[in-house]
């Protein structure tokens, strides 16, 4: 857990996971996904950006292996280990009768670890989130925001290579949302995690992204990939920056072109 | 600055009143709760015991509650037995019912082949009436004691079966995907994620199959009615209705309402104690 990987430059990067040319058709026939192409770098913060239907959330499935291509392959460098991947849903998908701490233990677990044995990981992945005073505490008792933290902090309690989440904040209030917003960033600069954020907020995505991927939707593709070439740590001064404008103007015309594509 | 300083102490008498008003409300509702049943039972005792009195009617059709208590008391040994019998039977069964009903539900919940399979026949135990069964089978069981049981729990384990399945396939879907990431086999699925997530349900088909199993002990008894040593109430009130033995019969029914009630309150209790933590219906609200 206490690992810290350094983020290099992009271009720089070792290649993580790639994905190449993933199909996928449903039973009905509808297809979810179109010849999806993605090449992860360890230290990618990557947002996959676009309107509903636009597969986004089917290509965070299938990086996740909760459901198989139709054809196409997604290989990870090394071959995918144990505890490799973390998930963050858009819900915070607790078990609602265990403790917060038993929430965070749950990965560890599940592999047969007892809690007195990666109790110091448990308690780092809670701190690191601020939630350092509350592991006996239910699920019941904290706020959306602070159930969602939960969920980060097992997400990544495992040190995993890739962390995948899936509109995390979307049914979070404005003010939580950016301030979780700037606690991820902060997160990813001190544990160095790669993240593959699904979103259809362009200033969200544009705000904690150095790639953003846009989508458009029936069928679900990849239309165009935009750098976010700002860097880290990124904070209030680069939110009301003209350059995160202007990043937020060219990413809002791809969507556009998105939307029109698909009318 | 003194003229602030009184609004702000009326707005603090005016928030003492309304909270004084709430609590005492309250503190009266708290009373009410048990008081209200208690003062409506005592006066529907009241009201039979007239009723007997006023209209002069003998014993042997309608006893008072003064006769039922009487007999209660003098009746006791033989009355305590035959409760004792009805109990063990009724525990008993509600036990396999449980096993039998959980052991069902995870297997109809492991296996479809299983469900599709045995699931029929669960309706068709549950749906006929086991005043109808019971005779064929107190003809092909010998021992009286496991026909018994038999009947009892043919009534109590369906709740048990219907409750635990339901709640076994209502688990989270986001959870079981995360089960899937992490990965864990369909034993720790079950382990973590279904069992955890059925108790609520499974709980609540407790105390339905709780009070059937008590009914089911005593519908059986009913049908195989033989009597003699180690028979339990409900042979006590045949026996007692052949001889006319009005008071007694009242009295035994009395045993089977208060057994039927602790019964049920006792698994309420267990049934909040397991939930308080975290179940929506058990968290007390501020």
């Amino acid at each position: 857990m206490s690992t810290h990987r350094p983020i290099l430059p992009m271009g720089q990067r070792a290649r993580l996971l790639e994905v190449q040319g993933v199909d996928k058709t449903f039973n009905g026939g509808v297809v979810a996904l179109r010849r999806m192409t993605l090449t992860v770098n360890e230290g990618d913060f990557i947002s996959l950006l676009g309107p509903s239907g636009c597969g986004k959330s089917t290509a965070l499935r299938l990086i996740a292996g909760l459901t198989r291509p139709t054809s196409g392959r997604i290989l990870w460098a090394g071959g995918q280990g144990v505890g490799d991947l973390g998930v963050v849903f858009q819900e915070p998908t607790l078990m609602p009768w265990a403790t917060v701490a038993q929430n965070v233990w749950l990965p560890f677990r599940l592999r047969g670890q007892s809690f007195s044995s990666v109790k110091a990981q448990v308690t780092e992945a809670l701190e690191l989130v601020g939630l350092g005073s509350f592991l006996d505490a239910y699920p019941r008792e904290l706020s959306g925001g602070m159930k969602m933290r939960v969920s980060i902090a097992r997400a990544l309690v495992t040190n995993p290579r890739l962390i995948l989440m899936d509109e995390p904040f979307a049914a979070l209030d404005e003010i939580t949302r950016q301030k979780l917003n700037n606690d991820l960033l902060r997160l990813r600069d001190q544990i160095g995690c790669t993240v593959i954020f699904v979103t259809h907020s362009v200033f969200e995505s544009v705000f904690l992204s150095d790639r953003v991927i846009v989508m458009a939707a029936r069928p679900g593709r990849v239309i165009r990939e935009l750098a976010v070439d700002a860097p880290y740590p990124r904070d209030l001064a680069f939110r009301t920056s003209a350059q995160y404008a202007a990043h937020c103007t060219v990413a809002s015309e791809a969507l556009a072109d998105a939307m029109g594509e698909a009318a | 600055m003194t003229v602030v300083d009184r609004s702000v102490s009326q707005a603090e008498a005016l928030v003492d009143a309304d909270e004084a008003r709430d609590a005492r409300r309250k503190r009266i509702e708290g009373v009410g709760r048990w008081l209200m049943p208690v003062v409506v039972l005592g006066l529907a005792i009241w009201g039979w015991d007239r009723v007997v009195v006023w209209n002069a009617i003998p014993h042997y059709i309608l006893p008072g509650p003064g006769r039922v208590l009487e007999t209660l008391i003098k009746d006791w040994p033989i009355l305590f037995d035959a409760l004792l019998v009805t109990l063990q039977i009724t525990f008993m069964a509600l036990a396999v019912a449980v096993i039998g009903g959980v052991g069902l539900a995870v297997l109809f919940t492991q296996s479809r082949w299983a469900e599709m399979s045995f699931y029929p026949f669960a309706v068709i135990l549950q749906v006929t009436p086991v005043v109808s069964v019971a005779p064929l089978i107190f003809i092909y069981v010998e021992n009286r004691t496991i026909g018994l049981l038999l009947c009892a729990w043919i009534v109590a384990f369906f709740p048990i079966l219907a409750n635990t399945t339901l709640g076994l396939n209502s688990a989270d879907s986001n959870l079981r995907d995360l089960m899937r990431i992490y990965g864990a086999g369909r034993w720790k699925t079950l382990r973590y994620l279904q069992l955890p997530s059925a108790l609520p349900y499974f709980l609540s088909g407790l105390r339905i199959a709780g009070g059937l199993s008590l009914i089911g002990a005593i519908v059986a008894e009913y049908v195989a009615g033989t009597g003699g040593i180690g028979s339990g109430l409900a042979f006590r009130i045949l026996e007692a209705g052949y001889r006319l033995n009005i008071p007694r019969m009242f009295a035994a029914l009395i045993l089977i309402a208060v057994s039927g009630v602790v019964i049920f309150a006792g698994l309420s209790i267990l049934s909040h104690l397991s939930l308080r933590k975290w179940h929506e219906s058990a968290v007390k609200r501020e």
